[in-house]
């Protein structure tokens, strides 16, 4: 199982592909939508290619409360097999 | 007691396309004097730049008589060659009278079989496939296939998520037989399961889970196309056009990336349509097909990639050579 940092780092490189933000922009205290701009569709985006790259479900009623990117880091850690 | 059944002709193909659109166009900054909303946050979210209202006095009928006479005009047609009216939409204000007989009259399409198809969105795509199995099974011998909405009708005015995106128009084509094989088998679906994505909220405005479809339309619509692509017997390189239901740019760049990680062509031709038409429904395929012709995108015997999409939740999608 990924750490948080690779999780992090991960996590990074798919906001930067999706939503066009840096890659050092992504740090854990940060809001999706309030400091990175992401909106909800771009969000889908996230998820859909997080599932892939880290194995897990996320469901959009469960997507609805990441709104954090420790949030989503702490999901992933929880719920990766 | 055997009964007689009919063979009809051995190959269809696509005669002659139209589309027209209300004469109102409303721009971003329109919508913005009564919505929150502004034209570059629509421009990022859903790639539309201006789209058209019919307003009072044109109903999805007059759209449909319209497109479906150009249609004629293109294929070089009277209507006394058409025997077959086929309208797939899902805003007509009452579901009695449909709105093909009515429309193949006005057309001057006399004792048309004439229905409806509602398949929302993906409805073109369901018709265009009925209109040339219908040919190749005898029952029909030549076919105008409209797909006509008035959005404006289901939207609230006030609901921003949707009256940014939808709008009204009309595209048609015009089926019938041919030498070569030129409509691909459609490949169609739905997932009854999620119903509750998109829906009349108190039977009145359309109302849409925003997330939910758009991960439906995303993930699950590509692999349909492919089905389409493989039933044809090609493969996704053949590919020159792909015209996915123009329901948000975003939705049809992401179907796009999905066949070209699947071999689809850099190069592909891919229909944004949607950024001077808005979401129109059943009438965005052949809109924006008739649309990209007169640009000169498209030009004939291209190989285009068609893919509905929308409420039920239903898709259907098929390969066809361009005229």
């Amino acid at each position: 199982m990924a750490d948080n940092q690779e999780i992090t780092a991960g996590l990074a490189e798919i906001i930067e592909e999706v939503a066009g933000v840096a890659k050092d922009e992504v740090t854990s205290d940060k809001s999706f939508v309030d400091d990175l701009d992401i909106d909800s569709l771009s969000m889908v985006e996230i998820a859909v290619q997080a599932e892939d790259k880290f194995g897990v479900k996320i469901p959009d009623d469960e997507l609805a409360n990441l709104k954090t990117v420790s949030d989503a880091v702490n999901y992933v850690q929880a719920n990766s097999k | 007691m055997a009964l007689t059944q009919l063979t009809g002709a051995a190959a269809t193909r696509i005669l002659g396309v139209a589309s027209m659109q209300p004469d109102t166009i409303v721009s971003n900054d329109d919508l913005a004097k009564y919505l929150d909303t502004d034209d570059q946050w629509i421009r990022d979210r859903v790639g539309i730049v201006e789209r058209r209202f019919a307003g009072p006095d044109v109903s999805l009928v007059d759209m449909a008589v319209q497109a479906g006479s150009q249609a004629l005009e293109d294929a070089g047609l009277e209507p006394g060659e058409i025997d077959t009216v086929i309208v797939p939409n899902c805003t007509m204000p009452s579901p009695i009278p449909n709105a093909a007989a009515q429309v193949a009259d006005r057309i001057g399409i006399r004792a048309a079989g004439a229905f409806d198809v509602n398949a929302a969105c993906a409805g073109f795509c369901y018709a265009l496939g009925l209109a040339s199995d219908l040919i190749r099974t005898g029952s029909a011998g030549k076919v105008l296939v409209i797909g006509a909405e008035k959005l404006t009708d289901v939207v609230d005015p006030y609901d921003r998520a949707n009256a940014i995106i939808f709008a009204d128009g009309a595209g048609a084509m015009v089926v019938g037989p041919s030498e070569q094989a030129e409509i691909g088998p459609v490949s169609w679906g739905s997932a009854g399961d999620l119903v509750d994505t998109i829906y009349m909220r108190d039977h009145r405005y359309i109302y849409q889970e925003g997330q939910s479809v758009f991960r439906w339309a995303t993930t699950k619509i590509a692999p349909v196309a492919l089905r389409a692509v493989e039933a044809a017997g090609l493969s996704p390189s053949d590919i020159d056009v792909l015209i996915p239901h123009q329901a948000n740019l975003r939705i049809v760049e992401a179907i796009a990336k999905r066949m070209r990680v699947q071999g689809a062509r850099e190069d592909m031709v891919v229909a944004d349509d949607i950024a001077y038409s808005g979401n129109t429904s059943s009438a965005s395929i052949p809109m924006a097909l008739d649309h990209m012709r007169v640009k000169g995108q498209v030009r004939r015997g291209d190989v285009v990639l068609t893919v509905g999409f929308g409420a039920g939740l239903s898709y259907a999608g098929q390969v066809i050579i361009a005229p």
